[in-house]
């Protein structure tokens, strides 16, 4: 990466929107602004934050990063929040919920002196949502965002959370339908990828290659990937099914990759039914890769010729994004934030059954020129809505507003 | 020949929009109705202007949002038509417009024994926005530097002074046909085939690569 982070994805956008970053951050020079997590490394809001926050810093604002601690039981508290607000019945005891709290208080003690100074506080995601309530001296304007699909949240658990919510001055959203009844202005913003990450930077030729050898690939068969969980959210059986209709017709493999899921036993299930699933099928290929596994994956989508992400339910779906970021149309099921990126007939298909995505496959596999235009046209439309660079352009646009508070329209 | 400089320079402009739950939504076509009788003008004015500034492709099949989810999620593909000729310039008010989406919708109800649902993860949510507006602090005292400016403007400029300016000024009118008629009458057929320009079916990048075609041509002979 070159000293400048502005410079190097100046080359990728071009500098006609960092120019536009530029000016919009001017009226928030120096201003001091605290982003609060539970961790900084693993998950994608920790992936973001270590981008965004030198760039705000390059942007001339006084931006800085830090992360909550606690013990176990506030973990495994805290995964019942995510679980709960994504809409699973989850009990959570007492005690864990003291835990919570007493973490948050732990916290404060040392993070209050600089949260009660900053002018704009972004708190991320439940785990440090209580800090609010204890810094009761606090000047500036604090925004809770949100990265979880609480489309449909369990009840019980979003009343409990929600008392520390209403408080904010403003929430964050990724997508309409996540947005809650809450007093304050809830504004909506989609996540990001980072195109200098590992994850999507550009790669050689050999290291793309090199995934043939590895995973014994035929180079001469076409491959369709999913990247996803083992999930029955992620549909790996209904992935399989789609491969066994469409090889009928055209010779291809099935890359099925994704992490294993050792705290979740539904997931360990999940895996055993799609390994038993593929046993008699060679050209299915199940990888189970480690969390960062990063390179390996943006080599397997770049050998790609077209990606899957049939889920059933999905919150946003950033692996589509990433997928399309390589110039790969995408088909995906019709659901979530998928829709939001997968534009249909566009930058790939929505399909909503096996069958349809079957069909898809077949379509693109032998309308090679139809597959490169949407693949082209998937790129360009992750390069203009799901880049870093807009994501950043959005909270700026947000500081600006909640700084200035004039109204639907601000005239700087 | 050399133009006379009897006009204020025009100051090139740059917005980006901030995107608001207003927290109404609507699942069937009498929720639709309803809440437009209620709702913040500035959410009609987003799914109608605002929609150039979201992801879209060069081709969108409407230009607003409310023919969109009309089709696509309701299905019915009548109203969804007549909703899609709606043309906003022609509505002085946030309210004429508002009005005449009601009486599309109440026809299409007259005309329906079942009212039309959707599935819930389907509705339509109501949005509105902020548009926070900068001074790029650059200015040009020549429509013939348009030539050269306008490929280099952003996304955000194209938005702000040529779909923004149609409601924000009382002309309902374009910056760049306000200030071109500043000057003298060379400039009428420009202007003319600015105002020929229909930018609700391209997208943002798309009219400034018509618009920088438009000024190349015009304006590379004058020059």
């Amino acid at each position: 990466m070159t000293s400048s982070m502005l410079d190097a994805y100046a080359q990728i956008v071009g500098e006609t929107v960092i120019s536009h970053l530029r000016q919009l951050a001017e009226p928030l020079a120096g201003m001091k602004v605290v982003h609060v997590n539970s961790t900084k490394n693993g998950g994608g809001v920790a992936e973001i934050l270590h981008r965004l926050i030198p760039l705000k810093r390059e942007l001339g604002i006084d931006a800085r990063w830090e992360t909550i601690t606690g013990e176990g039981e506030f973990y495994e508290c805290t995964k019942k929040f995510h679980n709960a607000l994504q809409g699973t019945p989850v009990g959570i005891s007492n005690t864990l919920l003291e835990v919570y709290e007493k973490t948050n208080e732990r916290n404060a003690e040392a993070l209050r002196p600089q949260l009660e100074e900053a002018d704009i506080v972004f708190i991320h995601d439940p785990q440090p949502a209580a800090l609010l309530n204890l810094c009761p001296n606090r000047k500036g304007l604090w925004i809770w965002r949100c990265h979880i699909d609480v489309s449909k949240p369990y009840r019980p658990v979003w009343k409990y959370l929600k008392k520390f919510v209403v408080g904010f001055d403003a929430s964050i959203f990724s997508l309409p339908a996540f947005a809650q009844s809450l007093p304050h202005t809830q504004c909506i913003i989609p996540p990001s990828i980072d195109p200098l990450s590992e994850k999507n930077m550009d790669l050689s030729q050999d290291e793309i290659d090199s995934v043939y050898s590895r995973f014994e690939l035929d180079p001469d068969k076409p491959i369709i990937l999913q990247v996803s969980r083992f999930d029955r959210f992620k549909d790996p059986l209904g992935v399989i099914h789609a491969y066994k209709l469409s090889k009928k017709f055209i010779p291809l493999q099935l890359i099925l990759a994704g992490g294993t899921a050792t705290d979740d036993p539904e997931g360990e299930m999940v895996l055993n039914e799609t390994q038993t699933a593929v046993a008699d099928y060679p050209d299915i290929h199940v990888l189970l890769l480690p969390p960062d596994a990063h390179r390996i994956i943006n080599a397997l989508q770049r050998a790609s010729d077209l990606i899957l992400q049939k889920s059933i339910k999905e919150g946003f779906g950033l692996t589509v994004a990433e997928a399309m970021w390589k110039g790969k149309p995408v088909i995906g099921g019709d659901t979530g934030g998928i829709r939001l990126q997968v534009v249909n007939y566009h930058t790939g298909f929505l399909i909503n059954t096996p069958e349809g995505a079957a069909l898809r496959i077949r379509y693109l596999l032998h309308n090679r020129d139809k597959l490169r235009e949407m693949g082209q046209k998937a790129k360009a439309f992750v390069m203009e809505n799901f880049l870093i660079t807009r994501h950043l352009r959005e909270y700026l646009t947000l500081m600006v507003a909640l700084a200035h508070n004039e109204g639907e329209r601000i005239e700087l | 020949m050399k133009v006379v400089q009897t006009v204020e320079p025009f100051n090139i402009k740059d917005c980006a929009l901030l995107v608001i739950a207003t927290g109404k939504s609507a699942q069937n076509l009498r929720e639709l109705r309803d809440n437009l009788i209620t709702i913040d003008p500035g959410s009609i004015y987003y799914h109608f202007w605002g929609t150039l500034l979201r992801p879209r492709f060069d081709d969108p099949e409407y230009n607003n949002d409310f023919a969109s989810w009309v089709r696509h999620n309701l299905h019915d593909a009548i109203l969804a038509e007549r909703l899609g000729v709606v043309d906003p310039s022609e509505f002085n008010e946030i309210d004429d417009l508002r009005h005449e989406l009601i009486d599309l919708i109440e026809e299409r109800l007259d005309e329906s024994e079942l009212v039309l649902w959707t599935k819930v993860d389907q509705q339509f949510y109501f949005l509105r926005s902020q548009i926070v507006v900068f001074d790029t602090r650059k200015s040009i005292h020549t429509p013939e530097e348009l030539v050269d400016i306008i490929p280099q403007l952003s996304i955000g400029s194209i938005f702000y002074h040529f779909i923004d300016a149609k409601r924000r000024t009382p002309e309902k009118r374009d910056d760049f046909r306000a200030w071109l008629s500043g000057f003298d009458e060379r400039y009428a057929d420009l202007i003319e085939e600015l105002a020929a320009i229909d930018p609700f079916f391209s997208s943002l990048t798309q009219l400034r690569r018509m618009l920088s075609l438009i000024f190349q041509n015009m304006l590379g002979d004058i020059s």
